[in-house]
């Protein structure tokens, strides 16, 4: 066949149509994933130490929900002054200035170094260790003071405990970011005449937010299961409303049924936070946005249509 | 005789133990075009990046415009300057990198008016006319708002030119700018340099082109082990070089 016989060839070449290799073990893998499956979900319905009844009557029981608002703002206060704090001591970290980075350092391996749970009782008994809480000139006279006590309620407590400790990880988290930004951008910044904060506030930490995102995400939802851990100090979140309902009730198993199901539900709203995020940080990064998971259930969702570059 | 835009006297930079420029003595003038020359690791970059205020030199002098590099001159001691004086002195000097280096989280226009709206105070509009009129000129008026990562490398090298040139600097340093780029873009980058030196301005340019060298240079200088071989006219240093060592690498790049 000639080069030109090629170029003027319209129609298309028949499909190959073969027969497909055979594939049992697929089959019996999905069979026994199945039958394992369906075990499952009778030994849930039928079972009825589960209780479904008393699920349905306490899961938009008010004091639940009260709870549930208390921890979605334990979480997305203490989320917003842990990354905050962690941006403030990535920076600290990465200072030319010993003393600087040395304090960020001795921070980090503080705090990601002792048991969350063991900070959170520190903070609730912070009365104990200091029964006056003062504000003024470092070795001089005090300009604000207060008992403890009444300034660090447990409220006040919790939000310290959680986000301080969440500042240590994302510090970590923030300098990886910063540091996966290439060189040369700085080079490039610096070079047009930039400052040093100008380049970090404009060039490296949009750029390190790609990189920043995910685990942030991930920081998240830890954290919104971590403020169960404030139940221990009787703040009435989720876990404690819960705990308080079943003390009185004895439904111990529905009511951790019931929380259970609104912790699922608040982190799958942070799944599909954490896409929208995601892609308005990706924008320069490739060609065409890479179709994600989520992405394609909504594509789905408005009929299909792929996503466009930029 | 008005003072000379770049010059450097004895300029010697050590990085450790390793001593990467041995006492260069140069001198660029107003609106000359000065083409470096050398093989990879003679200090060719180095010496930009000096001139560029990215790197300190241990000794010598280097000034440009007439005035220090790095330092301020008084009652007879060095005094070094402050992060913000060399941010100044830097937006006055453009600057072309080998990897281009535009900033990835921005379109194209945005990487030109940038340093113009950050740096200078420029209104943005302002900013925005002049960036596209830049753009324009490289022969890229149709990409403002694309994303780097959409363009060629022959198109964001251009406008890495652009977004140098929205400073409106005195000075343009090219780091072999056309070195990460396949042949077939390499011409529209020196096209785009060519122009720019018949407008008249003063540029030095690190290359491995030796044609370009030729067309455009009014001094070409080849550096060896950090130190100057020869310097002189393109037809001199390129058409009848005196030293052997500068004979040997042209008869590898040619």
């Amino acid at each position: 066949m000639s080069a030109s016989d090629q170029g003027v060839r319209t129609e298309r070449p028949e499909d190959i149509r073969a027969v497909p290799v055979r594939r049992p073990g697929r089959w019996i893998v999905a069979i026994i994933v199945l039958v394992v499956a369906a075990s499952i979900v009778r030994a849930v319905v039928t079972n009825p130490h589960f209780q479904w009844s008393v699920v349905g009557q306490y899961l938009f029981d008010s004091r639940i929900l009260t709870g549930m608002v208390a921890t979605i703002e334990l979480t997305v206060i203490a989320m917003v002054v842990g990354i905050l704090l962690g941006v403030v001591l990535a920076v600290m970290r990465l200072s030319p200035n010993p003393i600087v980075s040395g304090a960020s350092w001795l921070y980090i391996w503080f705090f990601r170094g002792t048991p969350l749970l063991v900070q959170i009782l520190f903070w609730y008994n912070i009365a104990a260790l200091f029964p006056v809480i003062a504000l003024g000139i470092p070795f001089g006279p005090a300009i604000v003071h207060g008992s403890a006590n009444s300034i660090v309620t447990a409220f006040v407590a919790a939000l310290l405990a959680l986000s301080t400790n969440e500042g240590a990880y994302m510090a970590e988290i923030v300098r990886a970011g910063i540091i996966s930004v290439p060189e040369g951008q700085t080079e490039a910044a610096q070079s047009l005449g930039l400052s040093r904060i100008q380049t970090l506030r404009r060039i490296v930490l949009p750029q390190a937010m790609r990189v920043v995102i995910p685990p942030t995400g991930n920081e998240t939802i830890s954290m919104l299961k971590n403020t169960s851990l404030i139940s221990v100090t009787a703040y009435a979140e989720l876990t404690y409303s819960a705990q308080q309902i079943y003390n009185v009730s004895f439904q111990v198993i529905p009511l951790l049924i019931v929380i259970s199901i609104w912790y699922l539900a608040l982190t799958s709203v942070l799944y599909v936070g954490q896409y929208f995020i995601e892609r308005r940080y990706g924008r320069g990064f490739s060609r065409a946005q890479r179709a994600t998971m989520a992405s394609r259930w909504l594509a789905l969702g408005r009929g299909g249509g792929g996503e466009s570059a930029a | 005789m008005s003072t000379p835009m770049v010059l450097c006297e004895g300029v010697h930079k050590r990085f450790g133990r390793l001593e990467v420029l041995k006492g260069i003595d140069l001198e660029v003038g107003r609106g000359e075009v000065m083409c470096l020359l050398g093989p990879s690791g003679s200090g060719k970059s180095t010496l930009l990046r000096c001139i560029n205020h990215l790197e300190k030199i241990n000794s010598g002098r280097l000034s440009v415009d007439g005035e220090l590099v790095g330092y301020r001159e008084g009652d007879g001691k060095l005094h070094e300057l402050h992060e913000k004086e060399v941010a100044s002195k830097r937006a006055e000097i453009g600057m072309v990198f080998q990897s281009f280096n535009l900033f990835p989280h921005m379109t194209a226009l945005e990487n030109v008016i940038l340093a113009p709206t950050c740096v200078k105070g420029t209104r943005r509009s302002d900013a925005r006319e002049r960036g596209a009129a830049l753009l324009e000129r490289v022969g890229l008026s149709d990409k403002l708002e694309v994303y780097p990562v959409a363009l060629s490398g022959g198109q964001q090298q251009r406008v890495a030119i652009a977004r140098a040139l929205a400073m409106e600097p005195k000075l343009m340093l090219f780091d072999e700018p056309t070195s990460a780029l396949d042949p077939e873009l390499v011409g529209d980058v020196l096209d785009a340099m060519r122009q720019l030196a018949r407008e008249g301005m003063t540029m030095i340019v690190v290359t491995h082109e030796v044609g370009f060298a030729r067309e455009v240079a009014d001094t070409v200088v080849f550096m060896d082990a950090g130190v100057v071989v020869e310097s002189g006219p393109p037809a001199e240093v390129l058409g009848n070089p005196r030293h052997e060592r500068t004979r040997s690498f042209l008869d590898k790049v040619l």
